[in-house]
């Protein structure tokens, strides 16, 4: 694959920066509007990153995500320096939640935040190291699907 | 290619390229080139900001005239409930109704029976409802032609139910036609409107249908004529009673006025673009889903803040919630009966049939693997840009010009700051400022 059809962006995230929250994710989506990327599929990039970044806003210190997009797929991965995931299973499960009562006053840590990053993509990793932090791949396919 | 319709024009004559209308616009839809304002048509919503902020007066509204109503054999006015709030305390709506007759038209109605039977209807569908959250509110054009432009995703939360101006015009002329003896066409329908854009939805609607109305003149083109023609009115002569002023319609008028009159629980009401826009970027990221109904309006405060209005903003918002208060009072109150309402609403009274078109700005290319190349040119392009976003250029900001060069409207040597001397030190200052 030529290297001239792929587009990388990295994105820093700030941990606790709950007033820019959000804005990585509306930057993804305006680049795959420019790009002409159909929009049932912009939606779910939109949800799966912004689910991504909410992460790191809450929970960790400071985060990157890369992005890349080529004719083929969006790929995003989202490193963190924060406390890890001591039971990824666990977490993984809709409507577990650590978030605290301050978070959820704000409306977050409904317990859906990864499993609604699972669900939006076609291919999806977490590994996670207690007190180093965790890191998130999603690929998201662009080819037509069957 | 589609040809869009736009209820503002500019003034060439007029116009002396000052920038105001590039830097306000919220969709990035105006270039200076030449000299003079442009717009591109594709990008432009309708919202009417750039109109109020010339200060050429260079940018007008495309309402229609009162000529408009020699085309019709018999004319019904239906002004905005907007119209209301901008007169003094003791002019009540059917004073308002009265000398809207007065001055020119064979009927004035009361539209606001009509809000009150759509907000009725708007809570059935909101009731049965299980698909994606939050829906979202039709009745500001803007709104729509947002969605359909910046927020493709987003169509589908649209609530598919005709606006209650459209509804009380098909719903006057079917009855009138049968009983004046004329055919639907020999009627007008005409809407009194506090902003330009409800022409887009009467010239051009979202759904690509046919609007039932025929025309808006605006409140601001009414306001003098009817000033004088309420003078000296008698109420006994009043063809309109304070009793069939529906409260819940008149809310409508004022964001979040179907909210509150409807007691919707999760519901929020938003007013002017910018946060309209927040809230629809919350939307997307799917920050939202456990809201029901967001009742959006492009205009401060809603319909009482269009740029056709006369009265200040803050009055007539005030305005409308003491005639709430007023006609709360009052022993008979107007109130569509909802068990006609959901009677109506299950033989399809209140739905729009064709589904509404997205209208997705143009990519940087027609496939996916040259616009990325494009993409990863405007990027570099950016990066040599003094990223201030000065304007001279014509475009609104530096990654605008990126773009705008990418496309080939623009050479790069239309930034006039990139080769001068000057530019290197802010370009040192600026890049200090990133980081």
């Amino acid at each position: 694959m030529s290297v001239e059809n792929i587009l990388w962006e990295k994105f820093n995230i700030t941990g606790r920066d709950f007033k820019n929250a959000g804005s990585v994710s509306i930057k993804i989506k305006e680049i795959l509007k420019q790009v002409g990327i159909n929009s049932s599929i912009v939606r779910r990039v939109a949800i799966a990153t912004y689910e991504a970044e909410m992460n790191v806003v809450m929970y960790a210190n400071k985060g990157i995500l890369n992005f890349s997009l080529s004719p083929e797929k969006i790929e995003i991965n989202v490193e963190d320096e924060g406390p890890g995931i001591e039971d990824i299973e666990l977490a993984m499960q809709e409507g577990y939640s650590t978030a605290t009562e301050e978070m959820r006053e704000m409306g977050f840590g409904a317990g859906m935040g990864l499993p609604n990053i699972k669900k939006n993509a076609d291919e999806f990793e977490i590994s996670s190291e207690v007190g180093k932090g965790t890191k998130v791949g999603i690929i998201i396919n662009l080819k037509k699907e069957t | 290619m589609e040809q869009y319709y736009h209820s503002i024009y500019f003034d060439e004559e007029k116009c002396n390229g000052r920038m105001r209308c590039m830097r306000v616009c919220p969709t990035q839809a105006i270039r200076i080139r030449n000299g003079k304002a442009k717009m591109i048509e594709e990008r432009c919503i309708d919202c009417g900001e750039c109109t109020t902020t010339c200060p050429q007066n260079a940018i007008l509204p495309l309402t229609d005239s009162f000529s408009e109503l020699s085309k019709f054999k018999y004319n019904i006015a239906i002004p905005s409930p907007a119209l209301y709030a901008q007169f003094g305390r003791e002019i009540l709506p059917d004073k308002v109704l009265e000398g809207v007759r007065k001055i020119g038209f064979d009927e004035a109605y009361d539209v606001a029976l009509a809000c009150g039977s759509v907000s009725f209807a708007i809570q059935e569908y909101i009731r049965d409802y299980k698909g994606q959250k939050p829906l979202i509110s039709n009745s500001c054009p803007v709104i729509v032609r947002l969605i359909q432009v910046k927020y493709p995703e987003l169509i589908d939360l649209i609530i598919p139910i005709e606006p209650p101006r459209e509804i009380a015009a098909r719903e006057m002329k079917k009855g009138k036609s049968k009983k004046l003896g004329l055919k639907e066409e020999e009627i007008g329908a005409i809407y009194l409107t506090p902003c330009p854009a409800k022409m887009i939805s009467i010239k051009q609607p979202a759904e690509g249908g046919k609007s039932h109305l025929d025309g808006a003149i605006s409140i601001a083109d009414v306001y003098a004529p009817l000033l004088s023609a309420m003078e000296g009115l008698n109420k006994r002569e009043y063809k309109q009673s304070l009793e069939n002023i529906c409260i819940v319609g008149i809310a409508w008028s004022i964001a979040g006025g179907i909210c509150r009159t409807l007691r919707l629980k999760n519901s929020l009401g938003v007013s002017g673009l910018s946060h309209v826009i927040k809230i629809f970027d919350d939307v997307v990221s799917g920050k939202l889903k456990n809201i029901d109904f967001v009742e959006a309006y492009a205009c401060i405060e809603g319909c009482v803040g269009g740029s056709l209005t006369v009265e200040n903003i803050y009055i007539s918002y005030n305005k409308i919630l003491k005639l709430i208060e007023t006609l709360e009072l009052r022993k008979n109150k107007a109130c569509p009966d909802i068990r006609e309402i959901r009677r109506l609403y299950k033989e399809d009274y209140f739905f729009i049939r064709e589904k509404i078109n997205p209208r997705p700005l143009k990519p940087l290319a027609e496939n996916i693997s040259d616009a990325i190349k494009k993409m990863k040119e405007k990027d570099e392009i950016y990066q040599s840009l003094p990223k201030i976003d000065c304007g001279v250029c014509g475009s609104p900001t530096c990654l605008a010009f990126a773009e705008d060069v990418v496309k080939g409207e623009a050479k790069i040597s239309d930034c006039i700051l990139i080769s001068s001397e000057k530019f290197l030190k802010i370009k040192q200052v600026s890049r200090k400022g990133e980081n």
